[in-house]
């Protein structure tokens, strides 16, 4: 065992170990001799801004925020694409400046659907 | 450049001479027991919560600022949340409607904590001690540690309070009879929350930390 190759690594196995348990268990070790836990109902209510919470915390969203989310999706990874695209523009072979453009324009598509489908008018 | 163990005692009543200590230390030999190192690290690392309540917290904040550098003394962190927080800085007029709050997030703070009253209002009422919805001090209902007076005390001031809880710390001890609150098993750690009354907030003052004074006419 020891003359085995894998001996140092079982060493610094435990010695990984001890260092990640050792102050745990220190701590709780202190904490049993010198600080002895208060639990108390408010100490161990859920909120922290000084007032009892109400209700309940499992609220449903309504899904028709699905419109919101692929608007801002199109407008935030267009912008994205468009600076780094507009640095290189001048540099850009013909094959890339089409693979860009129809990345571009499919993200336009998106634009177009919901445009058509009368989202962007404030209603 | 060696380097002295404590001694095995924890240190509740050291024997060592305070000046053979400093000539140890000159020549690089430390002596140090637990209970000194663990006043040192949490005195050094006091975290106050982060609330301000009126006008003095203004102050509060300039100090924590890079003129007055509050985090020379290890407590620039002031925590959003009352389970990291070690230090409550009551700075302002504390309303009769705010007070059941106060007090509340003070029971949630963990274990060992302190307060500091920052300013006229924490610690009597203040200017506004006449008021019907002013809380004549926040020591009806919480332990304070440090009081500070002033209308607002300018940023020294906190820091003299700071250093004064400081010391406190550095003076406490592990065990015996005169350990603090939070080292008692039997000792309690609650303090009830006082609700809006009639009249008044129900109850008007927790007997534990306060005793009403009797007015002889």
């Amino acid at each position: 065992m020891v003359s085995g190759s894998y001996f140092s690594l079982a060493v610094l196995f435990l010695g990984a170990l001890g260092f990640g348990l050792a102050p745990l268990g220190l701590a709780w070790l202190w904490a049993r001799v010198f600080a002895p836990p208060k639990p108390s109902a408010i100490k161990n209510a859920i909120y922290e801004c000084g007032l009892e919470s109400r209700g309940d915390a499992w609220v449903q969203f309504r899904s028709a925020y699905y419109l919101y989310a692929i608007i801002f999706l199109i407008f935030d990874v267009e912008a994205v694409f468009l600076l780094p695209f507009a640095v290189a523009f001048t540099g850009l072979t013909a094959g890339a400046c089409l693979a860009m453009l129809v990345f571009v324009l499919l993200l336009v598509e998106g634009l177009v659907w919901a445009w058509a489908k009368g989202v962007l008018t404030w209603a | 450049m060696g380097v002295g163990e404590g001694s095995a005692d924890l240190g509740l009543n050291s024997n060592i001479d305070q000046n053979l200590k400093i000539e140890m230390g000159k020549q690089g030999i430390f002596v140090t027991t637990i209970e000194e190192l663990y006043n040192w690290g949490r005195r050094s690392s006091v975290w106050p919560m982060q609330f301000g309540l009126a006008c003095c917290a203004i102050e509060m904040i300039a100090t924590t600022m890079a003129r007055y550098d509050l985090a020379r003394f290890g407590a620039e962190v002031f925590r959003p949340s009352p389970r990291q927080a070690d230090l409550m800085i009551v700075s302002g007029t504390v309303t009769k409607k705010m007070a059941p709050q106060v007090v509340r997030l003070y029971n949630q703070m963990a274990e060992p904590k302190y307060v500091i009253a920052m300013g006229a209002c924490a610690i009597s009422g203040g200017p506004f001690k006449q008021g019907y919805n002013v809380l004549k001090g926040i020591d009806r209902y919480i332990p304070v540690d440090v009081h500070i007076p002033g209308c607002p005390p300018r940023p020294e001031a906190l820091m003299e309070a700071f250093m004064t809880l400081q010391k406190k710390i550095d003076g406490q001890s592990l065990t015996g009879e005169d350990r603090p609150r939070y080292h008692d098993a039997e000792a309690t750690g609650e303090f009830p929350v006082p609700e809006p009354g009639e009249h008044d907030l129900e109850p008007s003052s927790n007997p534990l930390v306060w005793i009403t004074p009797v007015v002889i006419r």
